[in-house]
């Protein structure tokens, strides 16, 4: 049977050539990098190496990121650790309605401790409009966080301006980048933000692997204390094999970023022109904002999307529901209900997510089963 | 989501799919919370069922659950209150998780409205 993973949101695979920058720190170059000696130095190297190249992507200076154990450790401790850091000037955060639930969960926990939270809107498109930010700010805010790229329906948001009106009240501006590190060119003066998460397994790397970046490293109380690796700010000895592979897979990501942006991109149209020519009653979410190159979240009216999964998965097709239901909760996604995505079509959400690896031939595939799954489902 | 191979089983084979005409009951149940649908006729004869057909609109753990409880149905008399339960529809598939149990609930419910609408037709 043939075998095509659209789901790259979830997860990616790892590159052989990132398997082969990993495999001597699990090996022979196995030392601490705080260690003196020669099998510690070369550990050191390896994750200085890893460092600047994380800070190539995202065009900032390498004393600026953090590595940890991934993505939601770095939106944590951003989240929990300038609440902290923040306490006596004020207890306000704002966020929105469309976070990944790290970011949504975190926040919920400090609501428990007494913060305020502001989960601010998306429009049907699913992006935040900037000047609601500006308005639900106080004098009690302490931190905007708004992600970059949404991992549902791959909406991107406004982070500069949501960034700018931040800073115009002197509150601090954090952006969850999983989705759009490695994906998009990235700079973080161009975006304005004070911290950025970002994750490995998302980008060809392994998992276990991620972090953060901060622009100073005064607004933030470590979650993780210890041994003061990351120079005090994550403490815990590093995973140097998941460092040297996030390190080469940005160096990959590096050298032809916007050439596999605009390959997804076609493969995105081919997909979601297929859909629309061969299936009655679909909307594709946020097809009328900027979106990451290649994320589809097609909802199929009268469906049920892990049905629709199920079927796709019987015949070699890889993808993940663009619902909650899956995942064990009853409800339909937070993200599409935020978008006010109409009753009928919020059960029966897919999510088609593409990397490097997927061809013409793959979304051509996916588009002469898909029909038939649908009608089936709708006859059902 | 993990489902047992009797749900996986009944999903890409479901038993007695579709609508009896003219039937002897029928209904149309749903879940308002998770959106599932499920339509069950009957064809009964002396107070037996002896045919049963459904349609879902749902997961697949609604689905199998539907097809189970069509299987489980026939041959059963239509004079109890209850001819089957929730607990049996989960124990036939093998076992919901704790999410996935109320589209045992929904097969349940379903079988109850459509012998209701059988002794309203009957005048019983």
């Amino acid at each position: 049977m043939r075998h095509v993973y659209l789901d790259h949101n979830a997860t990616t695979p790892v590159l052989p050539d990132v398997l082969e920058a990993m495999l001597p720190f699990q090996r022979e170059a196995f030392g601490n990098p705080s260690s003196v000696h020669q099998f510690g130095r070369r550990a050191r190297v390896a994750v200085d190496d890893a460092r600047d190249a994380v800070a190539e992507v995202l065009r900032a200076p390498a004393s600026s990121v953090i590595f940890s154990s991934g993505g939601t450790e770095a939106n944590n401790t951003i989240i929990k650790g300038v609440a902290q850091a923040r306490r006596e000037r004020g207890r306000h955060l704002v966020t929105s309605q469309i976070e990944h639930p790290a970011v949504l969960d975190a926040c919920e926990a400090l609501e428990r401790q007494g913060y305020e939270i502001t989960y601010v809107p998306v429009d049907e498109r699913g992006v935040v409009d900037p000047q609601a930010v500006r308005e639900s700010l106080t004098d009690q805010t302490i931190l905007v966080s708004v992600m970059l790229a949404n991992n549902e329906v791959g909406t991107l948001q406004p982070i500069a301006d949501i960034a700018a009106a931040a800073r115009e009240r002197g509150v601090l501006m954090h952006t969850d980048a999983v989705q759009a590190f490695g994906k998009l060119p990235l700079s973080v003066d161009d975006l304005g933000v004070d911290f950025l998460s970002f994750s490995g397994h998302k980008v060809y790397a392994p998992k276990g692997i991620g972090g953060w970046y901060e622009r100073s490293a005064a607004t933030l109380q470590p979650l993780l204390h210890g041994g003061h690796q990351e120079r005090g700010r994550r403490s815990g000895t590093e995973n140097v094999p998941g460092i040297a592979a996030l390190g080469k897979a940005c160096v990959i990501a590096g050298a032809d970023a916007a050439a596999e942006v605009e390959r997804q991109r076609q493969l995105q149209q081919r997909l979601e022109h297929g859909i629309r020519e061969r299936i009655d009653d679909v909307r594709i979410q946020g097809e009328e904002a900027p979106r990451l190159p290649g994320t589809t979240n097609a909802c199929f009216g009268g469906t049920e999307g892990e049905a629709l999964m199920m079927s796709l998965d019987l015949q070699g097709v890889a993808i993940s529901t663009g619902s909650a239901c899956s995942s064990g909760s009853l409800e339909p996604s937070h993200v599409l209900r935020a978008m006010r995505l109409p009753r009928p079509y919020l059960h029966g959400a897919l999510r088609f997510s593409m990397g490097r690896s997927t061809t013409a031939d793959d979304i051509d595939y996916v588009l002469d089963i898909l029909p038939d799954i649908v009608a089936q489902a709708r006859s059902a | 989501m993990q489902y047992s191979d009797t749900v996986h089983e009944h999903f890409d084979n479901p038993r007695n799919i579709g609508v009896i005409k003219s039937p002897d009951g029928e209904c149309e149940v749903s879940n308002p919370a998770c959106g599932d649908i499920m339509q069950l006729t009957l064809r009964i004869v002396d107070a037996r069922i002896t045919e049963a057909k459904f349609k879902t609109m749902g997961c697949p753990a609604a689905i199998a659950a539907g097809s189970i409880t069509t299987e489980l149905l026939i041959g059963r008399s239509a004079e109890e209150p209850t001819p089957l339960t929730r607990a049996e529809v989960n124990e036939a598939l093998g076992g919901l998780s704790p999410q996935k149990k109320h589209t045992s609930v929904l097969a349940e419910d379903a079988v109850k409205a459509a012998l209701k609408d059988y002794r309203r037709r009957q005048g019983i």
